[in-house]
């Protein structure tokens, strides 16, 4: 039993890891085009903050509690940094966006080095996330449990916004059918500039469940935003069931993998069953049909 | 794009003979100055410490000039094209290492972290022309399936880049894991000997930067050659537009295979002669900061230019070893920097410049220069 419950359960916290950082990115690409390799990088951003938040404040558990919306609002205030500043000006040249970010990843992998030193800082976990939960005979760390918590939370709201508000009905219709919602009179410009400070935030918070479970490190961005991209190709673009799910599955595949192989193997393999994945579907899991021919 | 260059080609064709033919063999005259520089200067001025570096950079540039093939006339965004690079030089290296172990031997680094067994996998590169014969049929045969497999099923534009890194870094950490089988993170070192040639003597070493430089040059040739054939036109049109060419019979996807195995074969030929020169090949050089940086080379040369790529590869490689010594965090950000800069405001790289200039000289811009402008239609 425990052969199959350590990596099932480990496996969705991953997942959980994976699906903060691929929902930013699912966003912008579903809606803008624009593919932002510095997203992993807000990761460490978001890590870095609640970091910095646990220094100022002492109380480990006080300081988790603030460095969330912290969290959000650095990496959050990143990302519209980055499209106010560079994404605007390529929106004719999505693929381009691609290398640009890809410089702005290295600026930002460096900057860390510079102010937080190359090696990596532990960042303390509250008593109240120290303890383990038994679950078929394996001790379930608390902060795996919080990591799947605060992911589905920040689905949660995500899907809320998206629903409900008028920011989100905006979003949505720049999403189906741009022109049209120009049009309409939505201020597109604006919506793209709020998706991209949503999605950014989002990562921000993966940020602090990572910090939780491996501390924070100048590169860590480096290290989940492959996986998160696979999951964003997997799962398919523009809608958010098939991000889930594919984070769920690419994380749980990868921690049995892990478990039976290697995690080199393994790595190796998931990118296999992407590969073989998209023979079967591939426009992803889920796509919005249109009658383009791309 | 496709009204400009149309315009540009028929004012081409009522052109005088001298202009078109400088028009058509211009490029071969670019070639053949870069072929005097790198083949009769350098080796005449340059110490030979600095010649080793410039044979590095050339080896980067055969992979650049392939990048340039694939990303600024197919249109493919090739990140990963470290893998290929390190096929060809892991290749070449593990053909060393049983040099340097003697007939029979077996590598050092087996017994230093393995238990002294050599995987039966390494034995066929004892074998000299096998081991030539791997360099070439070994990246065809990976990116044929992985092309194969990608571009059949139509998954182009930033997915196809997303999964080609995705295979550097899948690749790198395949490397590092694998240490009794690889060498792991320090990679292959220590070589002896290259087909039979001391790697310590000076002859030797100006002799492997020759057999670089002019690899290169070859590469170079077979491009342009490639660019002005009915393939390279087909290429092109494959890139700005892609259902149209699907429209008038051809698949775009065999195009566009043809291009990345040509690439993935540049790239390894460019890794094996990396191997002897810079004594090393490790997962440093095949992972995908390596080809990201291969691709910042191309980037700024220019990537749909004939010579572009392959310069701005050596210029890439140039200001690396410059600045990295003097400035080993200064360069982190010059290599950002020089990444947003270059793709927001000279897409089509240093090259993009060189028609502003000729245009400004006497007589008339070439039939190329419609063409240096790039698109990514991809």
């Amino acid at each position: 039993m425990d052969a199959l419950t350590t990596p099932f359960l480990t496996g969705t916290a991953t997942g959980a890891i994976l699906l903060m950082a691929a929902l930013g990115l699912t966003l912008t690409f579903g809606q803008m085009g624009v593919i932002n390799m510095a997203n992993g990088e807000f990761l460490m951003a978001g890590a870095y903050a609640a970091y910095a938040t646990q220094q100022l404040i002492g109380n480990a558990g006080l300081a988790l509690v603030v460095a969330i919306p912290v969290s959000f609002l650095v990496a959050g205030l990143l990302g519209l940094l980055l499209e106010v500043s560079i994404i605007r000006w390529m929106y004719q040249r999505p693929l381009d966006t691609l290398l640009v970010t890809v410089g702005v990843a290295l600026v930002l992998q460096q900057l860390a080095k510079d102010v937080f030193g190359a090696q990596g800082d532990p960042v303390v976990l509250p008593s109240w996330l120290n303890g383990n939960i038994p679950v078929f005979g394996y001790n379930w760390p608390f902060r795996q449990l919080f990591t799947i918590v605060l992911a589905l939370a920040a689905l949660g709201g995500l899907s809320a916004v998206l629903k409900y508000s008028t920011f989100g009905r905006r979003i949505r219709a720049t999403v189906q059918y741009r022109d049209l919602a120009e049009t309409l009179g939505i201020p597109t410009r604006s919506v793209d500039r709020i998706t991209f400070f949503l999605g950014s935030g989002l990562a921000g918070v993966g940020g602090v469940a990572i910090a939780l479970i491996s501390g924070t490190n100048p590169t860590l961005g480096t290290t989940y935003i492959i996986p998160a991209f696979l999951v964003v190709v997997a799962g398919g673009v523009g809608q958010l069931k098939g991000t889930v799910i594919a984070a769920w599955v690419v994380g749980v595949v990868t921690a049995f993998l892990t478990d039976w192989t290697s995690g080199s193997m393994a790595q190796v393999l998931t990118f296999a069953l992407v590969v073989v994945f998209l023979q079967v579907r591939p426009q992803g899991l889920f796509t919005v049909r249109t009658r383009s021919l791309a | 794009m496709t009204t400009t260059t149309a315009t540009a080609t028929t004012t081409a064709s009522s052109r005088p003979k001298a202009a078109q033919l400088l028009g058509t063999y211009g490029s071969l005259v670019a070639i053949a100055l870069v072929a005097l520089v790198l083949l009769v200067w350098a080796p005449n001025s340059l110490s030979p410490f600095r010649l080793g570096n410039l044979g590095k950079y050339c080896s980067w540039a055969m992979a650049a000039v392939g990048i340039g093939l694939a990303w600024g006339r197919g249109g493919m965004l090739v990140m990963g094209q470290g893998v290929f690079f390190g096929l060809g030089g892991y290749t070449m290296a593990m053909h060393m290492k049983l040099e340097a172990a003697g007939p029979g031997g077996i590598p050092d680094f087996m017994t230093l972290y393995g238990d002294g067994t050599m995987p039966g996998w390494w034995a066929p590169f004892r074998s000299a022309p096998f081991t030539l014969f791997a360099i070439i049929a070994l990246p065809a045969a990976v990116s044929f399936l992985l092309g194969y497999a990608i571009l059949k099923r139509r998954v182009k534009g930033a997915y196809f880049a997303i999964l080609t890194q995705a295979l550097a870094v899948a690749f790198a950490t395949l490397l590092i894991a694998t240490i009794k089988q690889t060498g792991g993170f320090n990679g292959l070192n220590t070589f002896s000997t290259v087909f039979g040639h001391n790697l310590y003597d000076p002859g030797v070493k100006k002799g492997l930067y020759l057999v670089s430089a002019a690899l290169l040059i070859v590469f170079l040739v077979i491009v342009w050659q490639f660019n002005r054939s009915r393939y390279g036109e087909l290429l092109i049109a494959t890139r700005d537009a892609e259902e149209r060419v699907r429209f008038l019979g051809y698949d775009p996807a065999n195009v566009k295979l043809v291009a990345f195995v040509a690439a993935a074969i540049m790239a390894s030929i460019g890794g094996a002669i990396f191997a002897p020169i810079a004594g090393i090949i490790s997962p440093s050089n095949v992972d995908a900061a390596a080809s990201v940086m291969m691709i910042a080379g191309v980037a700024l040369g220019g990537r749909s230019a004939l010579l572009g790529p392959a310069l701005g590869a050596i210029a890439v490689g140039f200001g690396q070893s410059t600045l990295s010594e003097r400035f080993p965090t200064g360069w982190t950000y010059f290599q950002g920097g020089l990444f947003i800069v270059v793709i927001m405001f000279l897409p089509a790289g240093l090259a993009s410049l060189w028609p502003k200039v000729k245009s400004l000289l006497p007589g008339r811009m070439s039939p190329q220069a419609a063409l240096v402008d790039g698109e990514n239609g991809a």
